[in-house]
């Protein structure tokens, strides 16, 4: 098994709308798509996959999007037991499925239950009607409040996700809001900051003018509020933006930011698998049909493959490893980058209090580093002075 | 077949900036036949990439031509090409001391532009014959006859016979090679006395060496022969001899009145010195040459590699650029802040961004250039006296009894649109009107100016006030005493050497203020909070500070996103490889250069 452990993303690469403010790999098809002609081509990668990592351990699988409960509970079924087949799935394996909470799509959980999924991540957003129609989701609160209801009768595990500062969302507005998150969520809550991404309908807004977003004073002071509630519902962050009670934590994410390997099957799809003394990272066509295509004439999807040396590990490593509460280990890092962190430059990110070291060794961004994570990550990743 | 002084010519162009003095040269070479169609390209006598790319002259060039004259006769026509810029006017007067004549360039619509005007009274000085030409002439624009009466008013040239020509469409041409003919006077000079010829210049070519430029004056000049620099005692033996075509053509010798280039195994080009006088050793001449003043460098600054490792490389290119340019001085420094350098002396500012700029292409190196600053002279409270080029060197203040700077004076010629906005300039920055007089609707203002009040961006500011009509010259008159303090920059309570300058103290506050406002735009937000102080002693005379950052994170960041986040990462960590490193503060390069410019 290898450090951080090993997983299976699986991209799902439909939606019926596009949100706003997404810049994932989505796509709104307006005829039915054929998806046991997707099922064939999931197989094939699976088994072009497994035959570059050989039968590892699979501790866990995760269906994102896109959203993923579009997907026909048979489709997620067959996509399970060709990773069953071609890797060794472990029995406590966590299998993840994204979905949003329409009546409809909840109608299918048990469904999906039964295919084999053990977790669902619901795209909860918001739980006030208007800005769920700015954020351009098609459910309602009383549906996502239903969609819960059903994840907590038939899942022992399960999450959802809000976005926060939105337009015009005031700290009081967000701590009523995340105060009775809290109180519904099961074992685990992921609250996201509003970013504005390139190429998003949301970007030409803001452009225009027409979308105010708080400035990062306002937003540190959410960010340190998420930080206050959720720890008063005993519900800390593992991560930046993910929450949860002990033992409820994403095993699924905790490969990515563990720096584990994985196997990325779909459109778009990203790969980290061990290469000849080094890893290689893959990408997959990111265009549906194109993709399709692809896998039906060469068995698997990728478009741009790429080997990565000590440096860009150790890189990968760092923006990782520094997201998690629990920090990163510096004698992986130093075997990873084939260098130690700069003693200088800790020290004195130690002195702004922006990172601390644990008494197990470790090194983890203090609650102020979290804030600048990204500045405090370009630091430790920069050249020695 | 040797001709006879009667038929050579001597002469220079002199003209402002984009008058067309090259494409003039190029035309009087394309139709003498000295360079075949093939050969011939646009500003053919500029060869470095950056004087075509600038459109400027920076060395001299030197050219013959043999011209077959209306009346049957063929003459020798020597040019020698000069710069236009004020900073290498000093290759201007040794080009017009090897001549007897000039052609004085005017583009027909602007009329006489500042530098026109400095290098006239030059050629003046040197007891020229100058024929006016006016340029352009087939723009719809020209307007001849008012530009005539203003070479007259302003200069007090009769211009009433002035040359029309169109150096673009080659109109014009053959006048102005008869008049050269028969309006310049034919070099003197007794073939019989002993050898006196006068260095005019001199360059390092790969493949030849050092190579010397000579006017003979008197006597021959021959291939073996043994001569003497008069002025520096060294004696050597000529090896080649000949004239440039512009490339080179040997020959056995030089007669009274030729221009002509010789080699000789001189090592270095600092070891001919401009202005000497060459005799032959055996038999030589009884009286020198007046000669001319050594180009001294004006404005200092410091040069640092980016990249440590680029040190010796530095040293390297600046040895071959010297090869060729003595007038570019450097020796090392240390800065606590950017490691280790190398003090520079420039003629001028443009001496400065040009050799800055050939470091970085031809060598292909990236360099951090700090202050300007031009030479101080101190005197010390024990009577001694020490000159000051780098304001890090600045002795504790009680040690000093006075600081002299140089002073200039300068001359600005605009329309009168923009005098208003010229004279709050020159005030701006302590100058003293000297003149101020009207050409029709042209302003000319004479300023007496601090030279420190210049080398940072005076040129830039005027341009920019002017939209770019107004041209500026100037030349160094004395030293003042003023009263000069060194204004230190702290960022994070670190003194940044770097950025250490003499300031006057009227001007102290306001460019404190505006340094500080720079670095505060250009120092990018730490994880705490930056003062940055501008101090004169240990007080604080202006202040800004940079808030400490306070939301930077991705709120989501999954496997697939982790390329794309490294590549920011990588990009991030280039960019932190040009900064540079005070106390716990990165400070971007841009910024020291930025800091200096002024917004007035």
């Amino acid at each position: 098994m290898p450090d951080g452990g090993f997983g299976v993303y699986v991209h799902w690469p439909f939606c019926q709308s596009k949100c706003p403010y997404c810049d994932f790999n989505s796509h709104v098809r307006h005829r039915p798509v054929d998806q046991p002609r997707f099922v064939n081509a999931f197989r094939s990668e699976a088994a072009w996959f497994a035959r570059q990592t050989g039968g590892l351990p699979v501790q866990s699988i995760f269906f994102g999007g896109g959203t993923p409960s579009l997907m026909l509970p048979d489709t997620v079924g067959a996509i399970i037991d060709s990773i069953a087949s071609n890797w060794t799935l472990l029995p406590d394996a966590e299998i993840t499925l994204e979905a949003n909470p329409s009546s409809v799509e909840a109608s299918r959980f048990a469904g999906y239950r039964d295919a084999g999924v053990n977790r669902v991540s619901i795209g909860v957003q918001a739980l006030n009607d208007p800005d769920l129609k700015r954020l351009g989701r098609l459910h309602n609160v009383a549906e996502a409040r239903a969609a819960i209801a059903v994840a907590q009768r038939l899942f022992d595990r399960h999450s959802f996700d809000l976005i926060y500062a939105r337009p015009g969302q005031t700290a009081a507005d967000w701590e009523r809001e995340l105060d009775e998150a809290c109180r519904m969520a099961g074992g685990h809550l992921s609250a996201y900051q509003l970013t504005i991404e390139p190429d998003t309908v949301f970007a030409s807004l803001h452009a225009a003018g027409k979308l105010e977003v708080p400035p990062p004073d306002e937003a540190a002071a959410l960010y340190e509020l998420t930080q206050e509630v959720t720890a008063r519902h005993d519900m800390p962050a593992y991560e930046i933006s993910n929450h949860a009670r002990p033992g409820h934590e994403s095993r699924h994410n905790l490969v990515y930011w563990r720096y584990g390997r994985y196997a990325g099957l779909g459109p778009g799809a990203h790969s980290r698998i061990d290469g000849k003394g080094h890893v290689l990272g893959l990408s997959a066509e990111r265009h549906p049909e194109r993709w399709l295509e692809q896998v039906e004439r060469q068995g698997v999807g990728t478009v741009f493959e790429e080997k990565l040396g000590p440096v860009e590990q150790g890189d990968e490593y760092l923006l990782m490893g520094l997201r998690l509460r629990e920090g990163i280990d510096p004698d992986r890092y130093r075997a990873i980058s084939g260098r130690g962190l700069d003693r200088r430059r800790v020290a004195d990110l130690v002195e702004n209090d922006m990172v601390e070291h644990l008494p197990s060794g470790r090194l983890r961004a203090t609650p102020a580093g979290f804030s600048v994570l990204d500045a405090v990550i370009a630091d430790l990743a920069a050249d020695p002075f | 077949m040797t001709k006879t002084i009667d038929h050579i010519r001597n002469f220079s162009i002199v003209a402002h900036i984009d008058h067309g003095k090259s494409t003039l040269a190029d035309r009087l070479i394309q139709s003498t036949g000295t360079l075949s169609e093939r050969e011939m390209k646009e500003q053919v006598l500029d060869s470095m990439d950056i004087e075509r790319e600038r459109g400027i002259t920076i060395k001299a060039q030197t050219v013959r031509l043999l011209y077959k004259a209306k009346d049957g006769k063929e003459y020798t026509l020597n040019l020698i090409d000069t710069p236009g810029h004020v900073d290498f006017a000093y290759e201007v007067s040794r080009s017009l001391a090897a001549c007897e004549g000039s052609l004085l360039v005017v583009d027909a619509s602007q009329g006489v532009e500042a530098q026109t005007l400095a290098n006239v009274y030059q050629a003046i000085d040197n007891n020229h014959e100058i024929v006016p030409v006016l340029n352009k002439i087939d723009l719809p624009a020209a307007e001849p006859d008012r530009i005539r009466q203003q070479i007259e008013d302003v200069i007090g040239l009769d211009a009433s016979d002035a040359v029309l020509v169109s150096a673009k469409t080659g109109l014009g041409i053959d006048e102005v090679l008869e008049a050269i003919v028969h309006r310049l006077p034919a070099p003197k000079g007794d073939i019989d006395q002993p050898l006196k010829a006068l260095l005019v210049d001199s360059w390092y070519d790969a493949y030849l060496g050092v190579m010397v430029l000579v006017r003979v004056i008197d006597g021959r000049m021959k291939k073996g022969q043994r001569i003497k620099m008069m002025g520096t005692g060294a004696v050597y033996d000529i090896d080649r001899i000949g004239v440039m075509t512009p490339s080179l053509l040997l020959k056995d010798e030089l007669m009274p009145g030729e221009i002509g280039v010789i080699t000789a195994s001189i090592k270095e080009v600092a070891d001919t010195r401009v202005g000497d006088t060459i005799t032959d050793d055996r038999k030589p001449c009884a009286t020198a040459l007046p000669g001319f003043k050594p180009a001294q460098p004006v404005v200092f600054c410091g040069l640092f590699p980016i990249d440590a490792a680029d040190f010796e490389d530095l040293r390297t290119a600046m040895g071959k650029l010297r090869l060729n340019d003595a007038s570019f001085s450097f020796e090392m420094e240390t800065s606590a802040a950017l490691g280790f350098g190398f003090r520079c002396g420039f003629l001028g500012l443009l001496h400065l961004e040009i050799i800055q700029e050939r470091l970085e292409r031809e060598f292909d190196l990236d360099l951090i250039a700090t202050a300007p600053s031009v030479v101080y002279r101190l005197t010390l409270t024990n009577g001694d006296e020490k000159e000051l080029h780098n304001p890090v060197d600045m002795p504790d203040v009680v040690k000093i009894d006075e600081i002299a700077e140089p002073w200039i004076r300068a001359t600005i010629m605009t329309p009168d649109d923009y005098l208003g906005a010229i004279l709050k300039l020159c005030q701006d920055r302590r100058g003293i009107q000297v003149d101020l007089s009207y050409v029709g609707n042209r302003a000319m203002v004479v300023y007496d100016l601090p030279l420190n009040e210049v080398v940072f961006d005076f040129y830039d500011r005027l341009k920019s006030v002017s939209k770019g009509y107004a041209s500026f010259d100037y030349h160094l008159t004395d030293y003042k005493t003023g009263d000069l303090v060194k204004m230190q920059i702290l960022v994070n309570a670190e003194p940044v050497d770097a950025l250490s300058i003499l300031v006057h103290r009227s001007q102290a506050e306001k460019r404190g203020r505006a340094m500080c406002e720079k670095l505060k735009d250009m120092i990018p937000q730490h994880m705490f909070q930056i003062p940055i102080q501008a101090a004169i002693g240990g007080k604080v005379i202006a202040r800004e500070t940079i808030r400490a950052l306070r939301k930077d994170v991705t709120a989501k960041c999954y496997g697939g996103d982790v390329t794309r986040k490294r590549k920011l990462l990588e990009k991030q960590k280039e960019g932190k490889k040009r900064m540079r490193q005070f106390g716990k503060v990165e400070i971007p390069q841009e910024a020291f250069i930025a800091a200096l410019k002024m917004n007035d």
